[in-house]
């Protein structure tokens, strides 16, 4: 089958009701860079719709951040795009195939590591990746010559044990070799460091960058780690309720919200501390959490000496305040109105 | 072209090489788990040392000539085939997620159970060569000779394989262990109400009337030929079409849970 070009719409969209925002106005828009498209794609169970309406499209070669809380959608879309769970609307393609209608020629081309590491504890690293190799078609000395190169994502000498016998760490490294066994274009990696220590955190990290580099291969990663996609991603789609509520590499969503943030901690009533800081030439917006405002100014440095005069004015004691710069949660924040950490 | 888009180096591995991998798979951890088996071997040999021991001697003094140990060892094969299955295995590998990692790769669907069901046959005749040996021991013999021995456990490890289709319907309807073990209650009423003590002519009342239509009176009838009378055609056929019924409608639930999980994608 072939794809119909991305919709300009979606490259250019900005925020209007309930569609996503788009920052990047860079998306691919000729069937051959398209390695994962999404439009409209929905899911249900029962009454509750786990996604509602997803559009996405990552460039083939990109790594692509799917960030949202827990329940937000990810594993579900990424369920779908993997021919695992069939959409109940919208559709969606992978390395150029129709993931209901083209389902083997997906499953060919794509490598998956699931949230939950999906081992058999009894087998052996050694069995598991060659029972892995021969539904692939791949022979015994194509089989053996993989495991070899895996030498710097798994403990090779390991793998002649049983898998029960692992480490959390390198069974979580060890789904991501069977994923990549048969060599996949695209890689889909399902909050691939979860619960794992940084030691192994960081090994996953360097194989992710180290296979989009040198091999090509474009990386569909859901996380609810700010850092992990901020320090991977090519491009950060951020999900919520089911929806991409905004989109764009991590430099670009976080410019959104300012160039600089002010955290002021207040004794004292934060809304009224809010309505004073807002008054004040210069800040972009306050948001309040708990005893907390997070204040986006475009000149953090310059700002924090008129807000710490304000609040004192208007008798709101700031007990800290802390210039930094934006990250993702606040992107999260500003766009679900939650923070994600 | 993009990587995304370049024909992928992997292929589909075909019907025959799925089937031989997945069931050497399930083959090396049923060797890894033998422990699992033991019971399915006690079971037999416990109930064959209790029937023959207290209805040998009633049973043959009633009527001379009548061998109750011939009789009992087919009951003790039954017993040990029946409901022998690696579905909590499959329950497992689904709450594990492995089940997920094989659903992804280009397989045929039907090999995800067929590979298992391979595993459980090697199981289930290997499972009629002790009780087999415990009745030649005990001395009985065959009447159908050596190849009536080899029919008589293939007979058995078809009857085996049939009845796993019910224990793969629980385990992909259901997914859980629990639901997985109490389907052996399904065993009973197949075991117990039917020709397992006595001869067919010695029921009446409804236990005679369900044994009528219980499959296992003809399978039970089909083995105790091959083990007393030689080669009877007839009660042969009728312990392979009871086979084939059971099979039948167990194999097409089991497909049709393995259906019904893989497009609900459910965990």
């Amino acid at each position: 089958m072939t794809l119909s070009p991305v919709p300009r719409a979606t490259a250019d969209r900005v925020r209007s009701g309930d569609g996503p925002l788009v920052v990047c106005g860079v998306v691919p828009t000729t069937d051959g860079d398209v390695a994962v498209l999404a439009e409209d794609l929905r899911r249900s169970f029962g009454a509750v719709e786990a996604v509602r309406s997803v559009d996405l499209a990552v460039r083939a070669g990109e790594i692509y951040g799917f960030l949202g809380p827990n329940g937000a959608g990810k594993s579900t879309c990424v369920r779908m795009l993997c021919t695992l769970l069939a959409p109940s609307g919208g559709r969606a393609a992978v390395g150029g195939f129709d993931v209901v209608r083209d389902v083997e020629a997906v499953r060919l081309r794509i490598g998956v590591a699931l949230q939950d590491a999906a081992l058999d504890a009894k087998l052996t690293g050694r069995e598991l990746l060659g029972v892995q190799g021969r539904l692939y078609g791949m022979s015994r000395k194509q089989i053996a010559a993989r495991i070899e190169s895996f030498g710097d994502l798994v403990d090779v000498a390991a793998l002649d044990r049983r898998i029960g016998t692992y480490s959390g760490g390198m069974r979580r490294r060890l789904d991501l070799a069977a994923a990549l066994m048969h060599d996949p274009r695209i890689l889909f990696l399902d909050e691939p460091t979860t619960g794992l220590d940084p030691v192994s955190r960081m090994r996953v990290w360097e194989e992710v960058r180290r296979m989009n580099r040198e091999d090509g291969m474009t990386i569909f990663l859901t996380t609810q780690y700010l850092e992990e996609a901020d320090a991977l991603a090519d491009r950060v789609g951020i999900i919520d309720g089911g929806r991409i509520v905004a989109e764009g590499t991590p430099d670009e969503l976080k410019r959104r919200i300012g160039v600089d943030v002010i955290v002021a901690r207040v004794e004292g009533d934060p809304a009224a501390a809010a309505t004073v800081v807002e008054s004040l030439d210069g800040i972009a917006s306050v948001a309040v959490h708990g005893d907390e405002l997070d204040i986006a100014t475009a000149d953090g440095a310059a700002a924090v000496g008129r807000v710490a005069v304000a609040l004192a004015a208007a008798g709101l004691h700031a007990s800290q305040l802390t210039l930094r710069r934006p990250t993702l949660d606040d992107v999260f924040l500003e766009v679900t109105g939650e923070r994600l950490s | 072209m993009t990587a995304a888009s370049a024909p992928p180096t992997a292929r589909s591995a075909g019907f025959l090489a799925d089937l031989s991998t997945l069931a050497g798979r399930a083959i090396r951890l049923m060797l890894r788990d033998l422990e699992g088996v033991i019971p399915a071997m006690i079971v037999p040999v416990f109930f064959f040392a209790v029937n023959v021991g207290s209805l040998q001697d009633q049973f043959e003094r009633a009527a001379p000539g009548f061998d109750y140990k011939a009789f009992q060892i087919p009951v003790a094969v039954i017993f040990a085939v029946t409901g022998v299955s690696r579905a909590s295995n499959l329950v497992i590998d689904i709450q594990q997620g492995y089940f997920d990692r094989l659903t992804i790769a280009p397989i045929r669907r039907v090999s995800l159970l067929l590979g298992l069901m391979i595993a459980d046959l090697v199981l289930v005749m290997a499972l009629t060569v002790p009780v087999l040996l415990m009745g030649f021991i005990a001395g009985v013999g065959f009447a159908s000779g050596p190849l009536g021995v080899l029919a008589f456990i293939v007979l058995a490890g078809c009857w085996g394989l049939a009845f796993t289709g019910f224990p793969y319907a629980i385990a992909l309807r259901t997914g859980s262990p629990a639901a997985v073990n109490s389907s052996f209650i399904l065993f009973f009423p197949f075991a117990f109400l039917t020709t397992t003590f006595a001869p067919k002519e010695a029921l009446t009342g409804w236990l005679g009337a369900v044994a009528t239509y219980n499959p296992v009176t003809y399978l039970l009838e089909g083995l105790r030929s091959l083990v007393s009378s030689g080669w009877d055609a007839a009660a042969l056929g009728r312990a392979a079409l009871a086979v084939l019924a059971v099979g039948a409608v167990s194999q097409l639930l089991a497909h049709a849970a393995l259906r019904g999980r893989l497009t609900s994608g459910r965990r």
